[in-house]
């Protein structure tokens, strides 16, 4: 019997998600037949391919341009890495260096039977996926072992740009108690078209995701959570242009949580909305396979357009993204579905109003870590008054249990978070959840009351958006501008150019063995 | 008793307030009372306590008192502390640089268009270079506004349109010349490391290359742009915390009258 605090219709609810489902299952066909060059970058990483040349430029990168620059790039990177390999007898990071300096030209290289090439290919992507798995274990094994902090895990974000610098606040964060610590990237970031590599020590706003940065920190993290007794989860951004590289990059390192939304890119990046929808699927994929969990960036919305006003598409889109996250082979366990706490402070009983939607995305996602994202945009500086918003944040998260919450800053709009901040941030989410851990249990809402009543008018205003979405199809929406009031062109944004049709043989070895298709 | 030795030693009645010499004000006029927040590197200790006291004597702070320290678990110790700031200012020698111009609400400003303008304005606004943020410029621009008060694309006889974030100053620039702008209005917010300074002067750059300096109405506005920076820059106003659409409004329709860009 599913939890009803808010008396709601669940009827609707089933409806609701059948929309959702059929508007993913539209697109569907659209996503099977097309890869993106970051796709193929993605399996080049994965069957080993890292580094870059004298020029900082990623040899997954140039191999995937010299491909595309011969028209190969429908056949997929696995057809070409795997045909070069029986060709040479090298390794594909071998043949990607010999593809960088101009002694290896894969089109010149003899044709060979595709059954070949794909044997020749699953040899190496079964020893990638066995080590993601490996590290799901990994995983698994330290928090059965060592532990991990109850719920909602404490999400803190690090941002100083250097790597060095931010495992130093990452592990003050630990002590204090965060459970996930997010390394928020470099501004900009997800606009570039490759991932940079190596160590990184200068950024604005934030960090660059490279892999190596992820290993450093991975192994901070693991260090201060063995010294605290807590699994501490590690954070970053699969969004932009590179979704499916980072995910890969942070299966391989480990990492336990990612953004990773199937429209954000689309809305608040101008990404082109092809690129994205393609893109999502590959690395919600790997996500879903290495238990990472993912968190969507519905929160987002509520930055551009207004809490109250906009709240259905807050949950028509939660809804979505589930849909589209289960067609990944994500389960509901891993989807961090985001909601955020945005509306007006002056606003009479707005406490109430929020209070509702938590509870309502608690009841609708019951199995979902809800992630919860405090006041940003009627933060202004007056840091006293801040620091009181994010305790009533912290109140309404306790009280209908999210999984995973951002703790507010009460210097958000001044500057990205001292030490001091952060601690104090930590200090006044742990004060509220333990001092209140169990009152969700002890507290029902008044039959009709103006909870109950919101929850129910805002359920039914977004199941009504998405049986409009299910007439007129998610591309098509996402033109009108009916998410954030944002729009935006079937053609227009940035990335397009990298989308590709897929030839008949196209193969892509990673997204069998991930979906468990591979005869477990 | 006062302690910046006035003959007065009155210290409640406002008017024996000497703008001359003004310092903080706890409970008492003149006590110099200051709160302090701020964190040492070093490790949680009597020491470090100590260390704190003697920073605020430094900064001229008299009787510093530690109210609260506490361990931030790197070796690092966090401190809140009240003390009495011993300087003056002198209240009556300020000058600020503000934009001059009375506010008119929106409706003002629709009617001010009306009548003095007599055609649509185009104001282009975006958040542009590396700038990702656009809770600025949204505020400012798209109908719903802030806080209550209307954006820009809700004005009547204002055509705004609101390019987003990152958009490259060049493309910008050929957007708004596209849409023949009477305004062009930029929201810098992330501002580390003084990221917004090189980028919005690459803008100003950019337009008195194009010769339309003069056509155009150039505006900043962020959380750490204030007028005196965007003059200095070369803008025509910049905007701060507190700005809503009509201060913008406000700015850009009477500039244009004033220079005759109607």
């Amino acid at each position: 019997m599913q939890k009803n605090k808010l008396n709601l219709d669940f009827g609707l609810v089933a409806e609701a998600r059948q929309s959702a489902a059929r508007i993913a299952a539209d697109i569907q066909p659209f996503i099977d037949q097309h890869s993106s060059v970051t796709v193929e970058r993605t399996v080049a990483r994965l069957l080993g391919i890292d580094g870059i040349d004298e020029l900082e430029r990623p040899l997954p990168n140039i191999m995937i341009e010299a491909i595309k620059k011969e028209g190969g790039l429908p056949l997929g990177a696995a057809y070409w890495i795997g045909r070069a390999m029986l060709a040479t007898g090298k390794t594909p990071q071998e043949i990607a260096e010999g593809v960088a300096a101009g002694e290896i030209e894969l089109a010149k290289l003899p044709e060979k039977s595709v059954e070949d090439i794909q044997a020749a290919v699953n040899k190496v992507a079964v020893k990638t996926v066995e080590r993601i798995r490996a590290n799901r274990a990994h995983r698994e094994d330290f928090i059965k072992n060592v532990g991990e902090g109850p719920k909602p895990y404490l999400y803190v974000i690090v941002a100083t740009g250097n790597i060095y610098e931010d495992v130093l606040q990452a592990q003050a964060a630990a002590r204090q108690g965060a459970d996930v610590i997010a390394v928020i990237r470099t501004t900009a970031q997800s606009l570039l078209d490759y991932v940079p590599y190596g160590p990184t020590t200068e950024g604005f706003g934030g960090t660059y995701a490279t892999q190596e940065n992820f290993r450093i920190m991975r192994r901070a993290l693991d260090e201060v959570g063995n010294e605290v007794g807590r699994y501490i989860r590690l954070c970053n951004y699969c969004s932009g242009l590179c979704m499916p590289e980072i995910a890969a990059m942070g299966a391989l390192e480990r990492l336990d949580v990612m953004l990773n939304d199937a429209l954000y890119g689309i809305l608040f990046r101008d990404i082109n909305m092809q690129r994205t929808l393609v893109d999502q699927y590959f690395s919600r994929i790997i996500n879903g396979f290495a238990g990472i969990i993912i968190n969507t960036g519905e929160d987002n919305y509520l930055t551009t357009a207004d809490a109250v006003e906009e709240a259905h598409t807050v949950l028509a889109s939660q809804f979505i993204n589930e849909q589209f996250a289960l067609r990944a082979g994500l389960p509901e366990e891993q989807m961090g579905l985001g909601h955020a706490f945005e509306m007006n402070p002056n606003l009479k009983d707005g406490f109430l109003l929020e209070l509702s939607q938590a509870q309502m995305a608690r009841d609708i996602f019951p199995k979902a870590p809800l992630k919860y994202m405090p006041p940003t945009k009627f933060m202004n500086g007056n840091i006293f008054k801040g620091h009181v918003q994010d305790a009533l944040f912290n109140m309404v998260s306790i009280m209908t249990n999210q999984g995973i919450q951002l703790p507010g800053m009460l210097t958000e709009a001044i500057h990205t978070p001292l030490l001091q901040d952060r601690a104090l941030s930590i200090e006044n989410a742990r004060y509220i959840f333990n001092n209140m851990r169990s009152i969700s249990d002890e507290i029902e809402f008044k039959e009709g009351g103006m909870i109950q009543s919101r929850a129910q008018a805002v359920l039914a205003d977004a199941a009504a958006m998405l049986k409009d979405i299910e007439q007129e199809g998610i591309m098509s929406t996402i033109e009108k501008g009916k998410f954030a009031g944002v729009k935006r062109p079937m053609n227009g944004g940035k990335g397009l150019d990298g989308v590709v049709v897929k030839d008949a043989l196209y193969f892509n070895p990673f997204i069998e063995l991930m979906l468990g298709k591979e005869g477990e | 008793m006062s302690a910046d030795g006035r003959s007065t030693t009155s210290t409640t009645a406002h008017s024996t307030i000497d703008l001359t010499k003004i310092k903080p004000y706890g409970d008492t006029l003149n006590d110099g009372m200051m709160q302090f927040s701020f964190t040492l590197p070093v490790p949680y200790s009597d020491e470090a306590r100590e260390a704190a006291r003697l920073y605020l004597l430094k900064m001229g702070v008299d009787e510093p008192q530690i109210s609260h320290y506490e361990d931030l678990g790197v070796g690092y110790t966090f401190f809140v502390c009240y003390g009495k700031g011993t300087h003056t200012v002198d209240f009556t020698k300020i000058e600020v640089p503000k934009v001059d111009v009375e506010v008119m609400d929106k409706y003002g400003v629709e009617d001010y268009i009306k009548e003095n303008i007599k055609r649509p304005v185009v104001i282009v606004g975006a958040c542009t270079g590396t700038d990702a943020h656009t809770v600025g410029i949204d505020a400012i621009m798209n109908m719903k506004g802030y806080d209550g008060h209307y954006g820009l694309e809700r004005y009547e006889g204002i055509e705004a349109y609101n390019l987003g974030s990152q958009m490259p100053n060049e493309e910008f620039l050929a957007k708004a010349i596209e849409l023949n702008a009477d305004a062009v209005i930029v929201s810098q917010v992330v501002t580390q490391k003084d990221v917004h300074i090189p980028n919005l002067t690459n803008l100003i750059e950019l337009i008195e290359a194009e010769g339309l300096r003069d056509k155009l109405v150039v505006v900043a506005g962020g959380p750490r742009i204030s007028h005196e920076l965007a003059k200095e820059i070369g803008y025509d106003a910049g905007f701060s915390t507190g700005t809503y659409a009509e201060h913008v409004a406000t700015f850009v329709v009477t500039q244009m009258v004033q220079r005759g860009l109607v």
